[in-house]
């Protein structure tokens, strides 16, 4: 066996923050040269290095510095080696996705132009600029691709007003303020192919006439701060972005802004306030983005995920991402496993899956060993299911039909020791905490709510008290602005109706030690 | 050598730059808090200059937002994530613990001025939970003894 030229060490901020840093310094101490990637989303298996033997990535991984100078010593006389994983690409959790979002993320040096054009980059790009205006947002109709932020709005709808409102300037704002616990595939996607968000953002800018890109990122994302900015950079100096973009003769530029932490910046309206220097307050609609959006100027607002689908579409045809899927819901979803799951990370795949082989087959059930009692899917606001509903398939439709919904994909399991009622005094506590303040059901709404369960859980007037908290989900459905208020009351509701246990005085469940916890 | 008028030209320095960009308020707050750690009071009458908004209106930014701080925060800074995700992996007892442990709850800063608690919705790192942040290094897999390791560590670095 020749020696390996490189190692393949992830930037990606779950990486890092297991010690990927020190990893990486480690080989390279040792004389082997290191190319940072983003990761492959087995983040169980982070630190994960990859070495490539005879064109195929092998790897090592989870790496501690300790098991550093064994791989150099099982590489240099061809050895085998304990951490030794085989050929990535080829375990079970990798080979069985169907990655049309992420096929680059894990491989490429992600502000690589070389790597994103020798792996197929920048092919939308250069597809879209054969086709006329409408004939992108037709393709894109056509697609059926749904906004990946959380709605699942058509994103077509959007596309065809931007491009058909009138105005000097127009905007796409891309809202990368990923805030839902849970979700980090932005982030990922960010850290490990940044080029794919500004070529989707430049393809979305040529559809509806705008000339002006902004990537709205949230502060706690550092990594991908970094990353995204040499992107950009790196985009300018290629002549990609800026007057006669790719050669187009439009011009097409792209900012980064960083927010300052408010998690309400991730609704559309509040996201456009903040990007013009103002407390991130929400919007009342209408006016809709799309026609009176930043500075009231016609805004495309996408999330980094429907943006990042646009590539593939544009290159491979609607008809081609629309056959993948069910129903209207088309295309792939890359799946987030979090919180007590064994095999969290990312899982890019057609909608059609159930929820069961997701968090089972796919997750491995949990990392303690303890039994799954619920899972919440589709981040705060998003619906506490029991095993007994796992069998459901993950599509749009299917899951608003138990009164749930995929969000931004996220899916957190949680094990036997959880309190729903704890959980669902939570929903309201990070309302009251995230409410921007501006619609009286989501401010005060919050607020009575944290006390409401509170009296609940301690048996005061327990059933009127019961009353008073479905009145006062009922009442933030109905009278809130945005989906901030409008939906706390899923996880509250989805957690009485499917754990009333919980919320029963005493409680009924049998008390678990707190020694018992998973820690 | 740090008087009101040279604090006042400090701050004007470093926020001039933004102004006139989209955003350009809260860029320049976040670049003096890159710089202070805080926001001095003047930052307020400096920025209302600067970008010809009312004082009310430049509090009302900063009170806004999270990320910005009126006073001096403790010269290590914990971030515990208190989402679900790290919540279904034990965040809740560890944030116990670290409270019990340094007799900090979350938002305060110790008296002596090494240390700040503070809580945090989400840190991207939910596959790997608990998620910390010790200044400004992320960590997974958080426990007591790791965090406090690294405020050790961060320390020692200061020193």
């Amino acid at each position: 066996m020749t020696p390996p030229g490189i190692i393949f060490v992830s930037l990606d901020s779950v990486a890092v923050a297991l010690g990927a840093d020190e990893i990486a310094a480690a080989f390279a101490d040792r004389g082997l040269k290191i190319v940072r990637t983003g990761s492959r989303g087995m983040h169980w298996l982070e630190p994960l290095v990859e070495i490539e033997i005879s064109g195929v990535r092998h790897g090592f991984g989870p790496i501690g510095l300790d098991d550093v100078p064994d791989i150099v010593h099982a590489l240099a006389n061809g050895a085998d080696c304990k951490k030794s994983l085989g050929p990535v690409e080829a375990m079970p959790f990798f080979k069985n996705q169907t990655r049309l979002i992420f096929k680059r993320c894990g491989i490429v040096s992600p502000t690589s132009l070389t790597d994103y054009r020798s792996l197929g980059g920048l092919a939308g790009l250069s597809a879209a600029l054969k086709m006329t205006v409408p004939e992108i947002c037709e393709e894109i109709a056509a697609s059926g691709l749904r906004g990946r932020g959380g709605a699942g709005f058509p994103a077509a709808i959007k596309w065809r007003a931007v491009a058909a409102a009138e105005s000097e300037q127009k905007y796409v704002v891309c809202n990368a303020d990923e805030g839902d616990s849970g979700t980090f595939a932005d982030r990922m996607i960010m850290e490990g192919d940044p080029f794919l968000l500004l070529e989707g953002m430049m393809i979305a800018g040529r559809a509806v006439g705008a000339t002006k890109g902004f990537i709205y990122l949230r502060s706690e994302y550092p990594i991908a701060a970094r990353v995204l900015q040499e992107a950009i950079d790196v985009a300018y100096r290629a002549g990609l972005l800026g007057e006669n973009a790719m050669g187009s003769g439009g011009r097409f530029e792209i900012d980064l802004f960083i927010g300052a932490g408010a998690y309400i910046c991730g609704e559309e309206t509040s996201l456009l306030n903040s990007l013009e220097g103002k407390r991130g307050e929400v919007r009342v609609k209408p006016p809709l983005p799309a026609l009176e959006g930043l500075f009231g100027k016609p805004t495309l607002v996408h999330n980094v995920l429907s943006l990042c689908a646009v590539p593939h579409i544009i290159e491979n045809g609607a008809r081609d991402y629309a056959a993948i899927g069910v129903g209207k819901s088309t295309g792939s979803m890359p799946f987030q496993l979090s919180g007590d799951v064994k095999y969290a990370g990312l899982f890019e795949t057609p909608f059609g899956l159930t929820l069961r082989d997701l968090v089972e087959r796919i997750g491995g059930g949990t990392r303690s060993g303890r039994p799954i009692r619920a899972i919440q899917i589709g981040g705060p606001l998003g619906a506490y299911l029991p095993p007994s509903l796992f069998d459901v398939a993950i599509d749009y439709e299917a899951l608003a039909a138990i009164g749930a919904g995929v969000g931004h994909g996220g899916i957190v399991v949680f094990n036997d020791s959880v309190d729903l009622a704890e959980q669902a005094r939570y929903a309201f506590e990070f309302c009251a905490e995230e409410s921007c303040g501006k619609c009286t059901p989501c401010r005060i709404g919050a607020v009575r709510g944290v006390e409401v369960i509170d009296r609940i859980r301690a048996g005061d007037d327990h059933a009127r008290n019961m009353q008073v908290l479905s009145d006062l989900c009922e009442l933030m459905v109905d009278g809130s602005l945005c989906a901030m208020g409008g939906m706390t009351p899923i996880p509250v509701e989805s957690a009485i109706r499917h754990f009333p246990e919980d919320f029963a005085f005493p409680p009924k469940r049998r008390k678990i030690a707190a020694s018992e916890h998973a820690s | 050598m740090d008087g009101p008028a040279n604090v006042d030209a400090s701050l004007a320095e470093i926020m001039t730059p933004f102004v006139g960009l989209t955003g350009g308020l809260i860029s320049a707050l976040r670049a003096i808090h890159a710089e202070y750690g805080f926001l001095p009071p003047e930052s307020e009458a400096v920025a209302s200059g600067l970008f010809n908004l009312s004082q009310a209106e430049i509090k009302g930014v900063i009170s806004f937002y999270s990320d910005f701080r009126r006073r001096p925060a403790g010269r290590t800074i914990v971030r515990l994530c208190a989402a679900e995700a790290c919540q279904a992996v034990g965040a809740r007892a560890l944030e116990r613990d670290l409270a019990l442990r340094f007799a900090l709850g979350p938002g305060e800063t110790s008296a002596s001025g090494d240390l700040t608690f503070r809580r945090v919705f989400c840190l991207g790192l939910c596959s790997a939970g608990p998620a910390a942040m010790v200044d400004g290094r992320l960590m997974a897999r958080a426990s007591s003894e790791k965090i406090t390791a690294a405020i050790d560590n961060a320390a020692l670095e200061q020193k």
